[in-house]
This record gives C-alpha cells, sequence and structure tokens, in this order.
C-alpha cells in the first residue's frame, strides 16, 4: 500500500463536497471537498510501484488546465485501472458541479 | 488439529453444576443444571460433544441446530418460570465450543436462525433482569460463542492456552484472506483483534475477570472453591450495577474507535 | 400530444433495481424522498483503525452507512452494508455504527420517540482482519436488535449479490421482520467454508443452482425462514418496509420458537442428506 500526493494549481473556489466510488476490487473512490489554493489529489492505493503511472495519468488530465478548482480529492484505489480512474474522477467533478449548481 | 473433542466444558459442567437438578426435554448434546450461585438461584448451561448426535457435522461440542434451539427452550424456560418470581435466576454459560457446526445439513434447515434463538434467548433473559455470566473453559468461537456467551453482562475466562476467542480457525481464515498461517500469525503479532491467544483478546476489554487455575483439564478442589468465587463476584457485580446492556465492554484501551463512533453518532443524532 | 403514460407503464419506468444500487443509494431510497441524513458519513473519515496495518486500503465509511430520516412520516434509522467493500464483512468502526445506531434508537423510545430501524444487510459476516472486534461488536448488534424489536419492529432486508452470512445471519434471525428477493441467500456459513471443512460432495460452493436451492430468498421464504419475497425493485422494496411498520411488534417472533423447532427436527429422519424439498416438507406450513 502506498501513499503519495499531486499539486496543481488552481483557481476557481468551489463549496459543495462530493463522493464517488467504493473500494472494491478494481474500483476506488474519491472525496472531493474544497481547499484554499491548490487542486490537490491524495493518493492511497493497494498498488505497490505505481506512483509514477498515476502522476502521468494525473499530469495528462490536469497540468494543462488553466481553470482547475480549489479542491482536494482523497482517493482509496484498490486496482483500478486508468479507465476506471478517469471515470471516477470525472463522475466526481461532474457530481460536484451538480450538488453546487443544485443549491444555487 | 486435535482429532479428540475438547471434553473442557463437560469437565467444568460436572464440577461446578454436576450436583444440580438436570433439566430435561433437552439434547444429549446439552448439559443443563439448577444449582444455586452463592445462595441465588442460577441455571448452568454447556454445550458438550456428543457422538450420537442425529447431525453428524454436530458431534465434537460444535453449536448446531439442537444446540442453538435446545438453549434456547432451556433460557425462554428459566424466563417463563422465574417472570413473577422475586429472584430471577443466574444463567451460566460455560463456554467450550470450537465453532458453529458446518453442514449441507445444518444451512438447509437453518442453522443460522437455532443460533439466533439462543443468541436471542441469552439477551432476553439478561433484559428481563437475569443476571448473564459466560465463563470461558476452552474454546469460543465464533457463531458457536456468539450463540452461547457472548450475550452475557460478564465475561471470564480461564487463563491457558486451549482458551482461544475468535472468528474462524486459522487455515480457514488464512484461505479466505489468501494468506499463509505464517504471514497471518505475524499479522496477528501485531493486531492484538486477529491474534487467537487469551491475552490479546484480553487487551480488547471485554473480560471482565481471568482466573489462573492449577488444573484447567481436571479442576481441583481450590481450583474450584476459586472459579466459584469469581462467578459470585460477577453475580454481585451485575446486580449492584442494576445494567442491563453490555455498555461495560466498551472500556477497553483497544475500543477507542468503538467509543467515538458512537459519541459522533450521538453528537448528530438530533441535529 | 402524446396521452400520459398508463399506470403500469409509469410503474415500469421508474422501476429499477434494488440490487443494482450501493448501499448509500439504498438507504436513500428506503427513506420518504428528501429526508435522508447520514450519520457518522465519509467526510469524517472514521475509518478502520487496523486495516493500513495489514496494507488494505481504507472505506471512508468503512462499508457501513447510518442515515437518520422518516419511513411513513416516522422517525427512522437505516443502516446500510456496503458488499463491494471487503464483501461488506464488518470491522470495528462499521459494527460500531449499527450497534450504536440501534442503541440510540433504543434510547429514542424508551423517552416516548417512536424511531424504527431498518438493516439492509449484504455482509459476509465478520471481517477477518479485525476477527475479535468484528465478533465483538456484532455480539453488540444482535443485543441492540433483541432490546429494540421490544419497542418497533426492526426489519432486515437481504437483496443480493452478497447475500447475509456469518454472525450477522444470526442478526438477520433476530430481526422482526425480514424481506428477501431471489437473489439474495441467507446462511451461517460460506460456501467456500463449508466446502473446505466439510469437503465438497457436503457442499460444493461453485455449483450455485444448488446454493441457492438451499440458502435463497425463494426457498428461505418457502420454508418460512424470511417473512417477505419482493421482486428486485426499489419501489417494491421501499413498500415491503413500509408494509412491514404499519404490522407493528409482532406477539411471537421466528427466534422465540424453538418448542416449534425442537418438535420439527425430531420428526426428521437424519441420515439422508438434506435438499431443498425436504426441507419444504419439514416446514410445511411455516411459509408466511
Amino acid at each position: 500500500m502506498e501513499h503519495f500526493t499531486c499539486r496543481y494549481p488552481a483557481s476557481q473556489r468551489r463549496q459543495g463536497r462530493a463522493l464517488v466510488g467504493c473500494v472494491g476490487s478494481g474500483d476506488l473512490e474519491v472525496l472531493l471537498e474544497p481547499a484554499n489554493a491548490d487542486f490537490t489529489l491524495k493518493v492511497t492505493t493497494s498498488v505497490n510501484g505505481s506512483e509514477a503511472r498515476w502522476r502521468a495519468l494525473f499530469d495528462r488530465l490536469f497540468a494543462t488546465r488553466a481553470d482547475l478548482p480549489a479542491l482536494t480529492l482523497d482517493i482509496h484505489d484498490f486496482g483500478a485501472t486508468p479507465g476506471v480512474v478517469r471515470l471516477r474522477l470525472e463522475q466526481g467533478l461532474e457530481t460536484l458541479d451538480l450538488e453546487e449548481s443544485s443549491h444555487g | 488439529m486435535s482429532t479428540q473433542p475438547s471434553q473442557r466444558g463437560l469437565t467444568w459442567f460436572q464440577a461446578l453444576a454436576g450436583q444440580g437438578e438436570a433439566a430435561t426435554g433437552l439434547p444429549a448434546s446439552l448439559r443443563v443444571a439448577d444449582l444455586e450461585l452463592a445462595g441465588r438461584p442460577a441455571r448452568w448451561l454447556a454445550v458438550v460433544p456428543d457422538a450420537s448426535n442425529p447431525f453428524p457435522r454436530a458431534r465434537q461440542g460444535e453449536v448446531g441446530l439442537l444446540e442453538g434451539w435446545g438453549l434456547a427452550r432451556a433460557i425462554q424456560a428459566a424466563i417463563v418460570e422465574d417472570h413473577e418470581a422475586p429472584v430471577k435466576r443466574t444463567l451460566i454459560a460455560l463456554v467450550d465450543v470450537p465453532s458453529q457446526a458446518y453442514g449441507r445439513r445444518e444451512e438447509a434447515y437453518g442453522i443460522h436462525q437455532a443460533l439466533a434463538g439462543a443468541a436471542g434467548a441469552y439477551a432476553e433473559a439478561r433484559l428481563a433482569g437475569h443476571p448473564v455470566l459466560g465463563l470461558l473453559v476452552g474454546k469460543a468461537m465464533s457463531g458457536g460463542f456468539l450463540a452461547h456467551g457472548y450475550q452475557a453482562n460478564r465475561l471470564l475466562a480461564l487463563r491457558d492456552p486451549q482458551v482461544q476467542v475468535h472468528a474462524m480457525g486459522k487455515a480457514s481464515a488464512a484461505r479466505v484472506t489468501l494468506r499463509s498461517v505464517e504471514e497471518l500469525e505475524r499479522l496477528a503479532a501485531d493486531i492484538p483483534p486477529m491474534a487467537y491467544d487469551l491475552d490479546s483478546y484480553a487487551s480488547l476489554g471485554l473480560l471482565w475477570r481471568q482466573l489462573e487455575v492449577g488444573q484447567p483439564d481436571q479442576p481441583s478442589t481450590a481450583d474450584l472453591q476459586q472459579v466459584r468465587q469469581a462467578l459470585a463476584d460477577a453475580q454481585a457485580d451485575v446486580l449492584a450495577s442494576g445494567a442491563t446492556d453490555l455498555r461495560l465492554r466498551l472500556d477497553g484501551a483497544n475500543r477507542a474507535a468503538s467509543r467515538a463512533v458512537r459519541e459522533h453518532l450521538r453528537a448528530g443524532w438530533n441535529a | 400530444m402524446a396521452e400520459a403514460p398508463l399506470p403500469a407503464v409509469q410503474a415500469l419506468l421508474h422501476s429499477r433495481s434494488f440490487v443494482e444500487l450501493g448501499a448509500r443509494e439504498r438507504a436513500r431510497v428506503v427513506l420518504d424522498a428528501g429526508s435522508f441524513r447520514e450519520l457518522v458519513g465519509p467526510f469524517e473519515r472514521l475509518m478502520s483503525p487496523w486495516l493500513p496495518r495489514q496494507g488494505i486500503v481504507r472505506q471512508a465509511d468503512d462499508g457501513v452507512v447510518v442515515a437518520k430520516g422518516l419511513i411513513d412520516g416516522q422517525p427512522a434509522v437505516v443502516c446500510a452494508i456496503e458488499g463491494a467493500f471487503q464483501g461488506g464483512s464488518l470491522g470495528e468502526v462499521g459494527g460500531a455504527k449499527i450497534a450504536g445506531a440501534l442503541e440510540l434508537a433504543l434510547e429514542d423510545n424508551l423517552a416516548g420517540i417512536p424511531t424504527r430501524a431498518v438493516l439492509l444487510l449484504e455482509t459476509g459476516g465478520v471481517r477477518l482482519q479485525e476477527a475479535n472486534l468484528g465478533l465483538a461488536a456484532i455480539a453488540e448488534i444482535q443485543a441492540a436488535i433483541v432490546a429494540l424489536r421490544a419497542h418497533q419492529p426492526v426489519i432486515g432486508v437481504i437483496a443480493g449479490s452478497v447475500g447475509c452470512f456469518g454472525g450477522m445471519s444470526i442478526a438477520a434471525g433476530l430481526c422482526s421482520q425480514l424481506i428477501v428477493t431471489r437473489e439474495a441467500r441467507l446462511g451461517l456459513n460460506g460456501p467456500q467454508v463449508i466446502e473446505q471443512e466439510a469437503g465438497i460432495e457436503e457442499y460444493d460452493s461453485r455449483d450455485r443452482p444448488f446454493i441457492w436451492s438451499l440458502t435463497g430468498g425463494e426457498q428461505r421464504v418457502a420454508t418460512g425462514l424470511a417473512d417477505v419475497f419482493v421482486a428486485d425493485d426499489s419501489a417494491a422494496v421501499t413498500a415491503a418496509v413500509r408494509l412491514g411498520f404499519t404490522q407493528g411488534v409482532a406477539a411471537c417472533l421466528r427466534s422465540q420458537q424453538a418448542d416449534h423447532y425442537l418438535r420439527r427436527l425430531a420428526a426428521l429422519d437424519t441420515e439422508p442428506q438434506a435438499d431443498a424439498a425436504a426441507v419444504r416438507h419439514l416446514y410445511a406450513g411455516d411459509q408466511p
């Protein structure tokens, strides 16, 4: 089991919080919560030696975006494929959008 | 693993309650007798090996269909008989159960429901004001222990390597968790709730008292005196507390999370 | 202009598999619309103290969702076990969430507040990685069910696909009423463990029809070991839960029927192996 953190600069302030997914085999859960400054991903993964792959995936998804929200994403992973990780991250951000729009 | 079933439960039952009035109408795998404890009426209960058990997979002292429902019958009878009585007799579970029974007949005929019968009866007795005591003299495993002993107000145990509490035997637990037995043992050395030994179990704060006896397999007069006194002390402690719940079990150092969860639930309950 | 759909079609359009829902969604569905309020939720991060030492990644809610709300306008608490996390097995924290919720529901009732409880049981029983704390918590859950059921029905729902096994099957046996689907199973020992302990002739853990024939929802209702058989449909499950509460506290519960079951079992020839038909025969007349 490994822990590591990845940070990207963020600008947009957010309000709501969201949870998607489940720590089942081949899956992950993501807790999204407002943060002061950065877009931070904290990963706890059952797959040892995978940090480089995670960072590469995050870079692909987030490194070039100018409008990242100031959020902390707490990721608990149980061996999800990059495809599933991406799905859950997108789902999480979408759910957050829905949360915020439903609360005005 | 020993092929001979443990005789501890039977031995201690005979030593502590053999002089009592035996209850009738129960399976041969149960020993139930009424005999006072410190001058108070008490019903003593044990599950013992029965080589002639109609259920072939329940012959080594396991808690199976007949044992679960039989315990329920014996306890329900005590509750009914004492309903209007000034004194509600103490129930004393002498625990030496290697497990629940594992078998096709057991699953088919609803062993889970039979064990619920026993657990429920013990709980109802406790709630009705009967002091319920559990004395671990051998193994206290899994469903067997849930049905017979784990609903007690107070749990006592002999300090002896044969006294073990757990949810599943090592070999099966290793297979289910996809580890080797050696790996499990290494983990258990650092993780008290995973361990099989009594000291680790005691660190969870669930035992009220541990008893050093000289001859756990064949108790001496001194051993019996000590144990009877400890049971009498436990009985008195229950009566003095006036409590019928299991809250006392939450005090152990290794149960901090159990307390924290309850505090958080309470804090948010009426928010 | 299109006509409004017929009621049957409307129902079909809104029907939704209950089995496919996760624990949180199931709890939400069972409570009156808009009344769901989670306690000790994932953002509070009360997680297992024991799993990290074993290199096991934790779930923020420890696999149990506790939510207060209303059922038919009455105060209620729902405890839903997430079968996808560690097979729904109960550790210290998840077990404490359920036991603690039931204990608080009891306190409510003693104070005149008629809080009722629903248990959504999707569990293999004790989480072996927390063994004795899981087992102790399950004993406390059982104690709390027995205490609460004297005041309000405690309704258990087993939907599948994990089913309800281990120490929690004993808890299920203590519930006032059990609602089950076809996909559900209710049994004490997991099929693999029986096969390991007793051999493949006794129990073939890969023979799914065989396993469901003995421990599946339909069989359990047919033999009186569960009370209500529902379709795998959220509306149907919700309706069954509501109906269960309108029936109130039962005079005699299944777990109190020792004499009845001992008489039945005394009449059984235990020499032949058991099969579904034999169980139906022995318990004929017990079905709801």
